[in-house]
This record gives C-alpha cells, sequence and structure tokens, in this order.
C-alpha cells in the first residue's frame, strides 16, 4: 500500500478555482439568454464568436507557455470561457463580427497573458478587451438596436431613437439643451416607448415606465445589460454560493444611487436631491459591471474592507464619468480606475491582526 | 448572564464534522500487543534520556526514559516485557528518534495500581507527581504538563479552561472520554485546579456534542464543584488555546506570549483524566484513548491502546480497511500528519489515525486573489501576501509585514483556497528559511 504523505491540511472545501469560474458562467447565463430572446439570434452570434475568440486565445497562448515548459493548459478552469462570455455580454447585438473576437483576443491575450496568466493580471480582462474596442472602433460600437419586447417605432423617431440607448439619448437631449425636463419626461416626450405592463406597475408604484422597463430588460443596451433583473438574480446566487460577497456591489449600485439621487438634478436645471434613480441604476450596464465585473477577485482588493473601499470609488467615478463626461463607457471606465488601485487598497487597508489589541509590553 | 452559546468572531472555518463514524462507539481495550515501540520523543521539547539497554526487562508503568532538559518528560513502560533493541524510528511529524521496541511477556501478572485521595497532597507533591508520571498534553501538542502548570512568578491562573472542544473532524476520543470517564476527568479537572490555584473553571464544548455537556454537567453537580460547563458554537479551530481562551473568556492572547500571560491556563479533558489516573492511582501516562476512524475503517472504534502501539496492529482491531485509504493521518485532518507506514506507532499526543480518501482534489491554479484564505484566518493574517512573498524569496517581507510566525498553521486558509495552493506547507517552509537566513 503506497500512502500519500503531504503537509497538513488533509481535508479540503468543495471550493475551486473552476468551480468558481463555471458558477460565474451560470450565474450570467439568465441575462444572457434573455439577451439573445430580445435581441435575436445575432446576439447569439456574437456571444457564441466572442467565447469561442477567447477560448481559442487561450489555447493558442497555452502551447507557446507548453513550449516553454511553462504550466499545462488552463482551459479547463473555465476562466478563459467567462471572459469570452462576458466580452460578448457587452456588446451591442449590432457590432461586426470582428468587433467581438478583437476584444477577446485582446482581453486574453494583452490583458491577461502579457502579465502572466491568470491570477496576473490587474485589469479585469473583459473590461479591457472592451474599452479597448470601444476606442478603436467607437461609432460602430454605438450603434444599439429595440428589445423586440417593445413596441415598434414609428415615423420620426426611427432615427433619433433607434439605435440610441436610452441613457445617451437623454444626455445628448439635454447637451443640446433641453432642461427642466426629468429624463423620464424627455423619453416620453421623444417617443421612447414602454411595455404595458411597464405603464401599468409604473402607475401603482408611482415610478416612471422607463425604470420598470430597464429593470426587467426592455431596453436598449448590450447583449447583457439589459435585464437588471435576471443579472440581480444571478448575483444573488453567486452570493448565496459565497463565490462573491455583498460588499462591492451594493456600496458600487447604492453610492451612485445616492449620489445620483443629490446631485443629477442639476443637470435639467432642478436643484438639489431630485435626480432619477431608478432609470439611472437599471441601465447603461451597472449591474453587470457592478455584480459580475467590479467583483472580478483578481483585480478586486482581497478584505472586505478594501472591497468596500473599491465599491464606493466605482460608484463615485461612474457617477462622475456619466454626468461630467459624455462616454458611455461609465461603468467600465470607473471600474478600471479602480482596478488601478485595487494593489495600493490592499497594502494599506489590511485586517486587524489577533493579539495585538494593545501595544504588547516587553517584559522588562 | 453570559451568553447561551459563545464562539470567537475572527475567521475560522466550517469543514464537515464527520463524527459520526465513531461518536456512538463506546470505548473498548486494545488486547496487550506482541511488540510496541516506545520513542523517547513523546513530547514537545528535547528527548528523554533513556534509563535501560538493549536486553534489560521492564515491567508495565517502570520509567525507561527520563527528561533531559526543563522542557522534556519521563517515559514509561506501557507492558511487562522485555527490550529487543534500542533503534532509530521515524515518526509521523517526519521526527526521528531513539525508540524501544518492547517485547511483551504474555506471562506477565497484572500490575495493581494505588488508591490515593489526592486531596491529602499538596500542591508541590501533586506537580511532582504530575511530571513524574510523564504526564502531557494530549490534545497534540503534547506539552510537557508539569511545566505548563508551574505558575512562575508574579503571574496568576485566573482561569483554568478545560478543552473538551475537540474541533477537529472526525475525531471523537475526547467526546467519548467526557461521556465514558468524566468522574475520573472532573477529578483531574479539580487537581489541576488545586495545582494552580485557579479563580474560574470553565470546560468547552462545542454543540455537536451536546450529551457531554449534559453528562458532565450532572457529574459535577453531583459533585458539588464549582465547575461551569460552557458549550461552543461550532467552528475550527476553536480547540486551539487562543481560540478558546477569546471564546470562553473574551481573553486575547497576546502576539507571542502565552496563555498564562493573561491570566489563565488551558488543558485538554484528556490530559485531565491522565492527571487523575497519575494522582490517585500513581498510573503514569503510557496509555491512551485513540479514535481509529475514516471511511476506510471497516469498523471504526475508539481504543484504550499502550503508547507505542503501531497503528497497523490498531487498525486490525477494526477490522482492517473497507477500502485503501489514499493517507492515514495521525490526529485530525486540519493539523495532524500523515503517517509514512503501518509500523509507525502511537504517541501520547495521537488522539487519532484516520483512514481516509483524498477528497475535493482540483488542479492547483495561480492564485485568484479571492481573499477566502483573509477572511477564513483566526489570526487576522494574510496568507494570499504570505504566500506571495515567500515564493518570490521575500522571506522578511512574509515575516514583517505579513506576520509570518503568528501563523500557527491550522489550514483554515489552505481548506478554503480554490486555487488549491498547498499554503501550509509553504508557511512551514518559509518559517524555516526565515529562521536560516537570521
Ligand atoms: S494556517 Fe496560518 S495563515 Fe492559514 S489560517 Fe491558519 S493561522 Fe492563518
Ligand atoms: S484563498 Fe487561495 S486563491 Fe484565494 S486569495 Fe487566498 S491564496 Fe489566493
Amino acid at each position: 500500500m503506497r500512502l500519500k504523505i503531504s503537509s497538513s491540511p488533509h481535508f479540503h472545501s468543495k471550493n475551486s478555482t473552476s468551480s468558481i469560474m463555471w458558477n460565474v458562467s451560470l450565474a450570467l447565463a439568465p441575462a444572457a439568454i434573455w439577451g439573445v430572446y430580445v435581441f435575436g439570434l445575432r446576439a447569439l452570434l456574437i456571444l457564441v464568436v466572442s467565447i469561442a475568440a477567447s477560448v481559442v486565445t487561450e489555447y493558442l497562448l497555452g502551447l507557446i507557455d507548453g513550449e516553454r515548459g511553462l504550466k499545462q493548459s488552463t482551459l479547463s478552469d473555465g476562466s478563459a470561457f467567462l471572459t469570452g462570455l462576458l466580452v460578448g455580454m457587452n456588446m451591442s447585438p449590432l457590432v461586426p463580427v470582428l468587433i467581438p473576437i478583437i476584444a477577446s483576443a485582446f482581453a486574453i491575450g494583452i490583458v491577461k497573458w502579457i502579465f502572466g496568466g491568470l491570477g496576473q493580471n490587474w485589469m479585469n480582462p473583459a473590461l479591457g478587451g472592451r474599452v479597448f474596442v470601444f476606442f478603436s472602433f467607437t461609432s460602430l460600437m454605438s450603434n444599439y438596436q429595440m428589445p423586440k419586447t417593445l413596441p415598434a417605432l414609428t415615423g420620426a423617431s426611427v432615427d433619433a431613437i433607434g439605435s440610441a440607448t436610452p441613457l445617451s439619448y437623454v444626455k445628448t437631449s439635454i447637451t443640446n439643451g433641453l432642461l427642466n425636463q426629468s429624463p423620464s419626461a424627455i423619453m416620453t416626450n421623444g417617443g421612447y416607448p414602454t411595455t404595458d405592463f411597464a405603464q401599468n406597475l409604473a402607475q401603482t408604484l408611482h415610478i416612471s415606465p422607463y425604470a420598470v422597463d430597464a429593470f426587467f430588460g426592455n431596453i436598449g443596451g448590450c447583449i447583457g445589460e439589459v435585464s437588471a433583473f435576471l443579472l440581480l438574480v444571478g448575483g444573488i446566487y453567486l452570493c448565496v454560493k459565497k463565490i462573491i460577497s455583498w460588499h462591492i456591489p451594493v456600496t458600487f449600485i447604492g453610492f451612485f444611487a445616492l449620489l445620483t439621487w443629490m446631485f443629477s438634478g442639476y443637470r435639467s436645471g432642478f436643484g438639489f436631491a431630485s435626480g432619477e434613480v431608478l432609470g439611472q441604476v437599471f441601465s447603461g450596464g451597472l449591474f453587470l459591471g457592478a455584480i459580475f465585473m467590479a467583483t472580478d477577485m483578481v483585480t478586486s482588493p482581497i478584505t472586505k474592507k478594501g472591497q468596500v473601499i473599491f465599491g464606493l470609488g466605482c460608484g463615485f467615478w461612474t457617477f462622475l464619468f456619466r454626468y461630467f463626461g459624455s462616454l458611455p463607457e461609465a461603468v467600465s471606465l470607473a471600474i478600471i480606475l479602480m482596478n488601478i488601485l485595487t494593489p495600493t487598497i490592499d497594502r494599506y487597508v489590511v485586517p486587524k491582526k489577533f493579539g495585538y489589541i494593545k501595544p504588547v509590553k516587553e517584559a522588562n | 448572564m453570559p451568553k447561551d452559546v459563545l464562539t470567537f468572531k475572527r475567521g475560522g472555518v466550517h469543514p464537515e464534522d464527520r463524527k459520526f463514524l465513531s461518536n456512538k462507539k463506546a470505548i473498548e481495550f486494545l488486547p496487550v500487543p506482541k511488540e510496541v515501540v516506545v520513542s523517547l520523543s513523546q513530547h514537545l521539547g528535547a528527548p528523554a534520556k533513556a534509563l535501560k539497554a538493549k536486553g534489560d526487562s521492564v515491567v508495565r508503568g517502570e520509567k525507561i526514559g527520563t527528561a533531559s532538559s526543563f522542557i522534556s518528560a519521563e517515559v514509561h513502560s506501557p507492558v511487562t516485557g522485555t527490550i529487543k533493541a534500542i533503534q532509530k524510528v521515524t515518526l509521523a511529524n517526519s521526527v526521528k528518534c531513539d525508540a524501544y521496541v518492547i517485547e511483551t511477556d504474555p506471562t506477565a501478572e497484572e500490575v495493581k495500581w494505588d488508591d490515593i485521595d489526592w486531596r491529602t497532597k499538596s500542591k508541590e507533591e501533586l506537580l511532582n507527581t504530575i511530571k513524574d508520571l510523564g504526564i502531557v498534553g494530549m490534545g497534540g501538542a503534547t506539552f510537557p504538563a508539569h511545566v505548563k502548570f508551574s505558575i512562575t512568578k508574579g503571574k496568576v491562573a485566573e482561569y483554568l479552561v478545560i478543552n473538551g472542544v475537540e474541533c477537529e473532524p472526525y475525531l471523537t476520543s475526547d467526546h467519548r472520554t467526557m461521556l465514558e470517564r468524566a468522574e475520573g476527568a472532573i477529578e483531574g479537572v479539580m487537581i489541576i485546579a488545586k495545582v494552580i490555584e485557579a479563580k474560574k473553571i470553565i470546560v468547552g464544548i462545542e454543540k455537536n456534542k451536546m450529551d457531554a455537556v449534559k453528562h458532565l454537567r450532572d457529574v459535577i453537580k453531583a459533585k458539588g464543584y464549582p465547575i461551569t460547563v460552557q458549550p461552543l458554537k461550532m467552528k475550527y479551530p476553536q480547540g486551539d488555546e487562543k481560540q478558546l481562551l477569546k471564546a470562553t473568556t473574551g481573553r486575547e492572547i497576546p502576539s507571542g506570549k502565552l496563555p498564562l500571560d493573561i491570566g489563565a491556563v488551558v488543558s485538554n479533558i484528556g490530559t485531565c483524566f491522565a492527571v487523575y489516573e497519575a494522582c490517585t492511582k500513581n498510573k503514569p501516562l503510557m496509555e491512551r484513548v485513540v479514535c481509529v476512524t475514516g471511511e476506510c475503517i471497516k469498523e471504526p472504534k475508539n481504543i484504550v491502546a499502550p503508547i507505542g502501539t503501531k497503528i497497523g496492529e490498531l487498525i486490525d482491531f477494526c477490522g482492517g480497511f473497507k477500502e485503501e485509504p489514499d493517507k492515514i493521518v495521525s490526529g485530525g485532518p486540519m493539523m495532524g500528519f500523515a503517517f509514512y507506514d503501518l509500523d509507525t506507532p502511537i504517541q501520547k499526543g495521537t488522539s487519532g489515525v484516520i483512514s481516509i480518501k483524498v477528497e475535493n482534489e482540483a488542479p492547483q491554479t495561480s492564485c485568484i486573489s479571492c481573499g477566502k484564505c483573509v477572511s477564513a484566518c483566526p489570526i487576522g493574517l494574510m496568507p494570499t501576501m504570505m504566500y506571495k512573498n515567500i515564493s518570490n524569496g521575500r522571506y522578511d517581507v512574509a515575516l514583517n509585514k505579513y506576520s509570518l510566525m503568528d501563523c500557527k498553521e491550522c489550514g483554515s486558509c489552505a481548506f478554503v483556497c480554490p486555487a488549491h495552493i498547498p499554503l501550509v506547507h509553504t508557511f512551514k517552509y518559509g518559517k524555516k528559511m526565515a529562521r536560516r537566513k537570521k
């Protein structure tokens, strides 16, 4: 009988890197499926292409690593699949197929592999890929499609609204001098459609129907970001499975909501604490970013305290970028900015050690 | 009014306890083995000095090794017989040391023990007995008991905290001791309390052993002793002195200090029973309850076996293997050592012999900075940072910035690490390298 000899512990929890990665992919699935449902098969094509490009890049680079005697294939850990899925979910269903391929290859090859592979990258790979293609192909990336669950557009509004997300539509209107109107009023006046369901529910709850539609995913945007509700379901699943903790998503979304409520009214000529919160919170990829990309373990702080700082920072930058910049990439850029600060946070925010309550007096 | 169920706050993990395999099995006595291998290094500290030579005959309970320095302990023969050889053995914890191979005499008469009222003895006499009869901590650390119970000048032992936590998965030897040997163990507690002049006595027991809590309370009530039995929430590593004291007394041992520095002495419940036998029967520590269990054992049991019994013999007594194990562990699976072979003898500190399959295996990946190790560490360390610094040869950073030396190798971090990084192994290595560099 051969007995295995190794250091303690001889007992291990069920945790593994691959189970984390596959569970995150699973948690993303409902939102991705919804995206395919409302945007059609083209969305599916984009998702498949993104994943394939990511996995193939990982495989090819793995061959180079193998040649150099480095580690074995890393495909089974599921991280390349997840990165590809996230890249795809961050694409408009209308982008040319080449764009997600470039984004995935950039994510895996440049953002991750060059820095040493899994665990070594300082920026979330999917975000890096998305931001790279956004700045390289801005106009192609800014072309959006209405979900099929919304009533069809008619007449003049087709041009004005059809290819914009609600956020960018409102933003453009305000920049063009449309003051003293709340964002939802701007959308109503512009003829942005809503579902009947949203209108009924909105009346009972006294909120904007656009918030309801945005929450459930009847809104234009990237494939994976439109249904805040299904993303939330995935996030709760991950929290219950203890794969992510609530700290980053809650502080991120919460702080952004707070700042929006307090200050966003100024843009339209209203005063303090008059901002419309729900529509802002449920759209523009905030849930996708806060629940699935800001929580990327590799690029977020290790300690819970650090994660709270990280989440607050993300919320703050997202608010600033959305209101003072003109980029629809607010969430992505905010997270990347905080990714950069993560090593610093980890250096200074450390847990309180056991047995260091009072300064230990040396025995004299 | 103190809270009903206590625990420590920071960190900790919840491994499956797997105690059902053996927690209903009453303690059985192993028939005297033909041969025992008694090492001279049964305890923490310097090995004992051999008192016998090859060919000498020994009587059960006779002293065969004596303490060689301040932190060391006496060793006694658990059997009557002849010393066949003195040879080197490798123990489960990879320590190589001299050991007596004693062949038992099957015709030997049974040794009779005394009947002493410990109350008539002074605390110095009791402490001497504890030293002379080779009592060491039986929870696994095997620290010589007389050293622990000698209260240094200027210190006061306000609390005596008895460890009945047994937070390691599988192990049930303390549990069964509390159920079946409670009277003796509680007398032992009072003996220790007298020796160290303790003011408050608390027995800490985790909630998966409520039957033991109840039984001990009954015994204590019948005897009218001032002992509190405190149930604790289940959380590993509550059986560690630091966590146990935090949970029961709320006090925190400063880094690098001992329980006595915060006015407490901690003793394992099994040790209390050994103290009782020493001080009332003059019987040295030369046998103990060993929990022989694990998924691979046909019939798990709690066995009283002579120190020096080879683990193969214990396993045979349990009907052998149900299936071939990957590992046999000495002690609990979180902090225990893997046995090299079936001929390795048990020691005074061997609470369990656990035959298991390796479960939840997964390939090791790079650290994904998930922070699970940080949340799990009961000491508030950052295992991932220590690991990265040690791997890059920056031992001084691991040591000075991340307090490597405060790591007590409890294994909580490695238990939860999704990347399956051998963290504890790395820390042991890092400590060695850091010491070497100094
Ligand atoms: S082994 Fe060390 S670092 Fe890991 S949890 Fe235990 S004390 Fe903390
Ligand atoms: S638990 Fe493992 S993977 Fe996670 S941070 Fe710690 S060392 Fe890294």
